[in-house]
C-alpha cells in the first residue's frame, strides 16, 4: 500500500492542473493504477543524498537576427487564424 | 504494408552523391519531415505537417539517402510495444502474433522486413534498443549530446537522443557518423561528435576487451535470455575478451527515477499541445481551461494521459521533493556507479530486454508490468551513456538482443564490441 494513497478527488484535481477532461471511468482507473505504480516510486525514499557533477555550462550566442520561420508558415497548422494571428478561445 | 510499419509512406530524395547514397531511411514519426506530416503516432498531430527539416533528416538527405516514410510508434514515445500508438499496432516481422517492441517499433520493424535499409528511432529510456533486440535488428543510442535533438518531437529532453537502426553494426554506425555533431540549434550538443569515424571500429576484434556485466541486470531476467547472454559471452571470451561481474545497487531504483523524471518533462513538455498553434479543429466550448481540457480529451491516448496527470502529480506542491527531487539523486548515484563500473572495463554487457517479445496485447492494460520491461535500457538514458543493442541469436525461435554500454562518446568501443557478437552468433 502507497503511503501516499490516490483516491478519485485527487485524480480529478491533478487532471485539472494538467488541463485534462476525464470521464468517470477513466478516473475510476486511473486511480487504481496510479495508486500501484505510485506505491512502486516509494522505493526512492531510500536513495541517498547524492551531489550531482557540476560539469554543466551555458552555452550562449550572439543575439543576432536569423532567418526563421515566417508568418505563413508558423500559421500553416492552426486549426484557427485571423489576420495573421493565431486564434484561440476566449480567455474568460 | 504488411507489418504496418509506416504511418505515412512517401519518398523523399536526397542529394545525388553522398556517404548514403543509394540507401533507404524510413524515419520514426517524432522527427520532423518539410512538408511531410509527422504525427508522434498521435490523434493530436494528426493533420500537422512541419514547415521546417530536423538536422538529422537535413543530415541525412545531405549524404545522398532516400528518405521512405515516417515509422509507426507509441504515441509521443510513450511505450514499450507500439501498441499505444493511434494509427494502431505493428507486428514483429519475425513473428506476426507479436508486438515490435517500442517505442520506435516501426522503425525496426522495417529494417527488419527489408521495407527500409536503415532508420532512425528515438531512445529516451530504451525506445531504439527494445525495437532492436524485439526485432532481431542492431539499435544504437549515441551518448547525449552527440546527436541534434532539433526537430525532434519532444518527450523528456534531458534523457532522449534520436539513434539508428539497421541490420547491421557497421550499416547503423554508417548512418551515426551521418547524423552526429555539434548543431547550433540544439544547445546540448557537444564538439566530441565532429568528424566522427564509427564505422571503422566495426571490426570484430575483442581481444584484449574487459567487459563488466552488472549482476543487477542479469537477475530476474527470463531464463531462456539470460542463456542465450551467458552463451554469447563465453564465446567472446574464447576470442580473447575478459570478463567480470560488477555491481551497480543504484540500478535498482533506476525504473522509479525514470519514470518519474520522463513522466515529469513529459507533463510540461505536451502542456504546448491545446489545439491552438496545432491540434485538431474541434467543437469545445467555454474559457480556454474548459476548451484547453476538452482539446486534450479527445487528443491524447490512455498512456500519455496516464504520463502527464503522473508528472503533473510529482511536480505538484507536497510531491516535488519526494519524487521529483529523490529521482534526480538516484540519477546522480546511477552516474557515480557506472563511471566506477567504466573505470575497470572497456565495456558494460546485459540482456537488452529482460523478456522475449510479448504477445499483442499482452501487457497494455498493465502500465506497471510495461514500465518494468524498461529495467536494462533506462540506466543507460539517466547516466547519458551510449549503448547498442545486437542481435545474440534466438531463443524459442525469437530474437534475443544484447546490450553494451560504454563511456561517454565511447561510440567507438559498442561498436566494435557489437560486432563481434553478430560474428560469434
Amino acid at each position: 500500500m502507497s503511503e501516499t494513497p490516490v483516491d478519485a478527488d485527487e485524480v480529478r484535481h491533478v487532471a485539472d492542473l494538467a488541463r485534462i477532461d476525464l470521464d468517470d471511468e477513466a478516473v475510476d482507473q486511473f486511480a487504481v493504477q496510479f495508486a500501484d505504480i505510485l506505491s512502486y516510486f516509494d522505493a526512492l525514499d531510500d536513495v541517498p543524498e547524492v551531489d550531482p557533477e557540476a560539469d554543466l555550462v551555458n552555452v550562449m550566442r550572439d543575439d543576432e537576427v536569423r532567418d526563421g520561420l515566417t508568418q505563413a508558415e508558423a500559421l500553416e497548422n492552426a486549426p484557427e487564424t485571423e489576420d495573421g494571428y493565431f486564434k484561440g478561445p476566449s480567455v474568460s | 504494408m504488411s507489418h504496418d510499419a509506416f504511418i505515412t509512406e512517401e519518398t523523399i530524395h536526397g542529394a545525388d552523391d553522398g556517404p548514403l547514397a543509394g540507401r533507404t531511411v524510413a524515419i520514426k514519426d517524432n522527427i520532423s519531415t518539410k512538408g511531410v506530416r509527422t504525427t508522434c503516432g498521435s490523434e493530436m498531430l494528426t493533420d500537422y505537417v512541419p514547415p521546417y527539416d530536423a538536422t538529422v533528416v537535413e543530415r541525412l538527405k545531405s549524404a545522398g539517402a532516400t528518405l521512405v516514410g515516417k515509422t509507426n510508434m507509441d504515441e509521443f514515445g510513450m511505450g514499450t510495444t507500439t501498441e499505444t500508438s493511434a494509427f494502431g499496432p505493428t507486428t514483429n516481422p519475425v513473428d506476426e502474433d507479436r508486438v515490435p517492441g517500442g517505442s520506435s517499433g516501426g522503425s525496426a520493424a522495417a529494417v527488419a522486413a527489408g521495407e527500409a535499409d536503415a532508420a532512425l528511432g528515438s531512445d529516451t529510456g530504451g525506445s531504439v534498443r527494445c525495437p532492436a533486440a524485439f526485432c532481431g535488428v542492431v539499435g544504437i543510442k549515441p551518448t547525449y549530446g552527440l546527436v541534434s535533438r532539433y526537430g525532434l518531437v519532444a518527450y523528456a529532453n534531458s534523457l532522449e537522443q534520436i539513434g539508428p537502426l539497421a541490420p547491421t553494426v557497421e550499416e547503423a554506425a554508417e548512418v551515426l557518423e551521418v547524423i552526429a555533431g555539434p548543431d547550433d540549434r540544439d544547445a546540448t550538443t557537444r564538439a566530441e561528435g565532429a568528424d566522427a569515424n564509427y564505422a571503422s571500429a566495426a571490426n570484430g576484434d575483442v581481444d584484449g576487451l574487459s567487459i563488466g556485466v552488472p549482476t543487477e541486470l542479469i537477475e530476474g531476467a527470463d531464463d531462456r535470455v539470460v542463456d542465450r547472454f551467458h552463451e554469447t559471452i563465453a564465446d567472446l571470451e574464447t576470442r580473447g575478451a575478459e570478463t567480470h561481474e560488477v555491481s551497480l545497487p543504484s540500478v535498482e531504483r533506476a525504473v522509479q527515477a525514470y519514470y518519474v523524471i520522463a513522466m515529469s518533462e513529459a507533463s510540461s513538455n505536451l502542456a504546448r499541445f491545446d489545439g491552438v498553434r496545432y491540434g485538431p479543429d474541434t467543437d469545445a466550448e467555454g474559457n480556454w481551461n474548459e476548451s484547453f481540457a476538452a482539446v486534450r480529451e479527445a487528443g491524447f491516448g490512455d498512456e500519455v494521459k496516464r504520463r502527464i496527470l503522473l508528472g503533473t502529480y510529482a511536480l505538484s506542491a507536497g510531491y516535488h521533493d519526494k519524487y521529483y527531487a529523490k529521482a534526480q539523486d538516484a540519477r546522480a548515484w546511477l552516474k557515480q556507479d557506472f563511471d566506477e563500473a567504466l573505470s575497470e572495463a572497456d565495456v558494460l554487457a546485459s540482456p537488452t530486454m529482460p523478456v522475449l517479445p510479448f504477445e499483442l496485447g499482452e501487457s497494455l492494460d498493465d502500465p506497471l508490468r510495461m514500465y518494468l520491461a524498461d529495467a536494462n535500457t533506462v540506466p543507460v538514458n539517466l547516466a547519458n551513456l551510449p549503448a547498442i543493442s545486437v542481435p545474440a541469436g534466438r531463443a524459442d525461435g525469437l530474437p534475443v538482443g544484447l546490450q553494451l554500454i560504454g563511456p561517454a562518446f565511447g561510440e567507438r568501443t559498442i561498436i566494435r564490441a557489437a560486432s563481434a557478437v553478430e560474428s560469434s552468433v
